[in-house]
């Protein structure tokens, strides 16, 4: 299965020297096509059209009805903010999506080392959706007191076995970038779990005021 | 002035945790005194630490003489006062606030007044627990972890109460045992329970909401965050059931949504679907289909 990559600017999924980049080929001899910060454009030719999603929705990009878009999936390389990509990517479908589509996606990712989680076009899709609430927990706990930022690392290392825990891990990636990842999942579900913690709400003013750097 | 541990009691010693924390203290040197109602709770306890340590024997991480020493060193009850020489009990009695404290009472008669008292609860107050016992200062909070012999966390906590001494005390006994505490303040949960209880509901709520598929969820935290093992995985490995009451102990005191028992797993333990106890939760360990919620 052959690729080509439309793209503006770097992509977060294939940022600069990443390998699969270097693979890619012509769009007129492409089973799929790779749209990252670029317009996608329908093409019912190809196997499967790929949109690189930040933290919007496959719905921000083709609508919820169009019946044009069954061979189009969005995708995201799961990143802990400004960390590095890692293996996985969350694969988004539409309720018209094909499963030939689905299969050819899988195959493009599968052949570059990558491992595929299919889910359906939902705010945070699945990680974001799933950790965020927890993050701003531990966050929250660590301004209460609960425990020191060591002492729960520590708790969820020997206890859960996790290979970092979760306030070295939002520092490492950066609170002023988990500050928009949480943002937006508070404005997508309005509920408190996701509303962004006080130490993000912080590192993000600072940053955007140039009073602190934006890591740590 | 520290008082000086050397033998320690494990109150409902017939339970899997409470077998697992005998086996602590012995294989640490202490004298270890298992305490249970039931005789045969205790015989199968007892059974169970002697294959373990058979099995750490043939595996080479044991050596004969101390698998011996360690069986010597572990003794058992039925009677309560059969602790009274204890310089330290912990507790590992069902999850109950009313049973923890009817204990504290019944040790405060039955061991000397200067023993310390530990309870291994996760989810109840340490200060609630510690209310049961007219020296609430000796009380503290050791949570250990499953499997109590193979898991090197503990979480300490102090109760509002709990004297300085009592828990500096506590704490040194677990690192002389070679476990790895960590403190935390009296809250439900504590860290570890805090944080996984909540993350496991939005996992089922996740799939109730037709997010993914439970395999799809559970390769995305695996892939993407390093975990060993998906949340729906280890709710199958915990039980749907389990989870049920560990809901039903936080959500009352916490008043956090996320605590609250998600519907859907109400339905799948209404339907017998308990996880791998059952043969089949999030997923079906005989035939490894996925359960379609």
């Amino acid at each position: 299965m052959t690729y080509a990559i439309e793209k503006n600017g770097e992509s977060r999924s294939f940022p600069e020297g990443d390998a699969f980049l270097n693979g890619a080929v012509d769009r007129d001899q492409a089973d799929v096509v790779i749209y990252s910060g670029v317009r996608f454009m329908s093409d019912l030719r190809k196997a499967v059209i790929l949109v690189e999603l930040g933290e919007e929705c496959l719905g921000d990009h083709i609508g919820e009805d169009d019946p044009a878009v069954t061979n189009v999936l969005g995708f995201a390389r799961y990143r802990n903010c400004d960390d590095l990509p890692s293996r996985l990517i969350e694969l988004v479908r539409h309720p018209k999506t094909s499963e030939a589509a689905i299969a050819a996606a899988r195959e493009v990712f599968a052949a570059a080392g990558l491992e595929v989680s299919l889910c359906n076009d939902q705010a945070g899709r699945i990680i974001n959706r799933l950790v965020v609430p927890k993050y701003n927990a531990a966050l929250r706990f660590l301004d209460e007191g609960l425990a020191t930022q060591t002492d729960m690392d520590l708790t969820c290392k020997l206890g859960l076995g996790y290979p970092d825990g979760p306030i070295e891990r939002v520092m490492r990636g950066g609170l002023a970038s988990y500050y928009g990842v949480s943002k937006g999942l508070f404005d997508a579900f309005g509920t408190p779990a996701y509303a962004p913690p006080r130490r993000a709400r912080i590192a993000f003013k600072q940053a955007t005021t140039g009073s602190a750097p934006a890591k740590r | 002035m520290t008082r000086t541990i050397k033998t320690v009691g494990v109150c409902g010693a017939g339970g899997t945790m409470g077998a697992g924390i005998a086996l602590v203290a012995a294989r640490a040197g202490f004298k270890a005194i298992s305490f249970d109602m039931s005789e045969g709770a205790l015989d199968k306890a007892a059974k169970q630490s002697v294959d373990f340590l058979d099995k750490s024997v043939a595996r080479g991480k044991l050596n004969g003489d101390k698998r011996d020493a360690i069986v010597a060193a572990m003794s058992r009850t039925t009677s309560i006062d059969g602790l009274r020489d204890c310089d330290l009990v912990i507790e590992a009695v069902f999850e109950d606030l009313s049973i923890k404290r009817d204990l504290l009472g019944r040790l405060d008669g039955a061991c000397a007044e200067d023993a310390i008292f530990a309870s291994n609860t996760s989810t109840l107050s340490i200060t609630e627990i510690a209310s049961g016992s007219e020296h609430p200062e000796r009380v503290v909070g050791m949570h250990f972890c499953l499997p109590a012999q193979l898991m090197k966390l503990i979480e300490m906590s102090p109760g509002i109460l709990t004297s300085d001494e009592t828990f500096r005390t506590a704490w040194q006994w677990t690192e002389a045992c070679g476990q790895m505490p960590v403190k935390t303040q009296d809250k439900p949960g504590f860290i570890l329970n805090a944080l996984l209880v909540p993350f496991n509901n939005d996992a089922i709520r996740a799939v109730e909401a037709g997010v993914a598929a439970p395999a799809d969820i559970d390769r995305a935290i695996k892939v993407g965050l390093g975990y060993k093992m998906g949340p729906l995985e280890l709710l199958d490995l915990i039980g749907l059931d389990t989870q049920v009451r560990l809901c039903e102990a936080f959500y009352p005191i916490t008043l956090d949504p996320r605590a609250a028992t998600p519907p859907l797993l109400r339905r799948m333990v209404a339907a017998g679907l308990l996880g791998r106890k059952s043969g089949r939760g999030f997923f079906d360990y005989q035939g490894n289909a996925m359960f379609g919620a």
